[in-house]
């Protein structure tokens, strides 16, 4: 933290002085988060535009790139409908759960070594936490709206993110077996020695369901069944309209990127760098080489890619086929791997699990 | 489902979404189709049915001569004509309007029209702003047409060998 801002929260009682400290580290994650995830809606039209061989929205500003202040000045000026039949409260606080839940999981990301907000010793049972009770802003925004369609959508989504849920959390069961730890950045640092020791390796069918129930679990295509525009118009904010709605849009967004720093953390060695075995020493130290939080960046970067080239290429998934895939493919495997897990930690079977 | 060693190494290995996935990235590098519509335009045939406009012949008489052929096969019912004899003997139209919101764009007016009087030009860029505009009245017709008339018979020669 720079120096005057310091100096100026010592004129302070110590208590006031911190929680000015942490309002202001909070501000420092969020409104990078929130700009990120404004121009990933831009970032999501251009690629998917860009495999469809067009070009994606290119009329505001240079290129496009004003494209989501052009959305968000819309959406802000749009009125806020309350159905007739709806529960007033309960519809209006829905999207903010959503987002709360969708933002508070920030609190324990490593960004680097040592930059993070609250380095929480069960980081990743805060984060399972935290990323479950957004199931409870769509529950709720499809039952407060007072309309068929959103509670279709609603039970969908909901039915859909707890199924995957027992897959995700058994892959990630799989990974703190691997780091000795549920603390976020002990995790990363299991993993140092180069791209090669990072655990995608390892488990790699554990990063592959990680990554696949992570889309499910956000209700991203292909199995965005919840919003349905064929059957069930847009799902559980059919409803929504304005503010509202954008805050929904906005959370969506924030947990695709939440999954994807999660998966960068749990897989990829989070702000490792993949050169660190085969570069010497002293380059390690330099910048762009050596790790750091650009790595991090990267490797988010690509999975958020990975999302939209994913909701790119592959049609909807029908219901039944997603509950099969949870239940009966993705538990099992899971299941698997933690006993084979199991035995290479036993065995000590290097170099990924002789330290733990 | 079968359950063959074959089967589930290809569900297991996500071969056919890889393809896929191959497929998209492929297409991610390829030139794009978009026309960046304002600044650019696709080509347009000499052909192309837009806005009407009514002709006139070169010493400035208009070629309508009131036969109603053009009434007649609309199938959208969209032209009215009204006719008298003018001062000097000529059958003339006191009335010609076509209604945009029912025409069809079909060409069987112009098809039709033994004087070719009747045209529908390239212009297809145009709106409307206000209740009635769409109407478009003998005198509108006239002025499309004396306007484009260089286009309009430039479009006609080209195409004179088909017709």
């Amino acid at each position: 933290m720079p120096e005057f801002l310091i100096s100026f929260l010592g004129l302070f009682p110590p208590e006031v002085a911190r929680v000015g400290e942490i309002l202001i580290k909070i501000a420092v994650i969020l409104i990078p988060l929130l700009t990120v995830v404004a121009w990933y809606t831009f970032a999501e039209r251009k690629v998917i535009g860009f495999m469809q061989v067009r070009m994606g929205p290119n009329r505001v500003g240079p290129r496009g790139w004003f494209q989501p202040i052009a959305d968000a000045i819309k959406l802000m000026f749009k009125e806020v409908i309350i159905p007739a039949g709806a529960n007033p409260v309960l519809f209006i606080l829905a999207p903010i759960i959503s987002m709360g839940a969708a933002l508070a999981a920030w609190a324990v990301v490593p960004f680097d070594n040592g930059l993070v907000l609250a380095d929480v010793n069960a980081g990743l049972l805060y984060i399972l936490a935290m990323t479950s009770m957004g199931v409870y802003g769509v529950i709720i925004a499809g039952w407060a709206s007072n309309s068929k369609y959103a509670l279709i959508g609603a039970m969908r989504s909901a039915a859909q993110i707890v199924a995957y849920e027992i897959a995700m959390g058994f892959a990630l069961v799989v990974v703190l077996m691997a780091a000795g730890s549920l603390n976020l950045r002990e995790i990363v640092l299991a993993q140092q020695g180069g791209i090669l020791h990072w655990f995608w390796l390892p488990l790699f069918p554990m990063f592959l369901v990680y990554l696949i129930a992570g889309i499910a679990e956000t209700n991203r295509a292909p199995f965005d069944v919840a919003e349905g525009e064929s059957e069930i118009v847009a799902g559980f904010h059919v409803e929504y309209s304005g503010m509202p709605f954008s805050v929904f849009f906005l959370a969506e967004y924030a947990n695709m990127v939440l999954i994807s720093v999660l998966a960068t953390i749990m897989f990829l060695g989070g702000w490792l760098s993949p050169l660190e075995y085969w570069l010497p020493e002293r380059w390690m130290a330099t910048f762009p080489l050596g790790h750091g939080w650009h790595w991090f960046v990267l490797k988010t970067g690509f999975f958020m890619f990975i999302y939209l080239w994913l909701r790119a290429t592959f049609p909807r998934y029908r219901y039944d086929q997603i509950m099969r895939l949870g239940w009966k493919v993705f538990i099992p495997i899971t299941l698997v791997w933690i006993l084979v897990t199991g035995i290479a930690i036993v065995i000590q079977l290097g170099p990924w699990f002789d330290k733990v | 489902m079968s359950f063959s060693p074959r089967n589930l190494a290809r569900s297991f290995l996500l071969l056919e979404l890889l393809k896929g996935l191959s497929l998209t990235f492929r297409y991610f590098f390829s030139t794009k189709y978009t026309i960046r519509y304002p600044e650019e335009k696709t080509p347009m045939s000499p052909r192309f049915r837009g806005l009407h406009a009514l002709r006139r012949y070169p010493n400035g008489e208009e070629r309508c001569i009131a036969c109603k052929l053009c009434e007649a096969v609309c199938p959208a019912l969209a032209i009215t004509i009204e006719s008298e004899p003018r001062k000097d003997g000529t059958r003339r139209t006191t009335r010609y309007e076509i209604d945009l919101f029912k025409c069809i764009y079909c060409g069987f007016c112009e098809e039709s029209c033994p004087v070719d009087s009747i045209v529908e030009t390239r212009v297809h860029e145009y709106h409307f702003e206000n209740r009635g505009e769409n109407i478009m009245t003998k005198e509108k017709l006239l002025a499309v047409g004396d306007k484009y008339e260089l286009e309009i018979a430039k479009d006609r020669m080209s195409d004179a060998l088909f017709r």
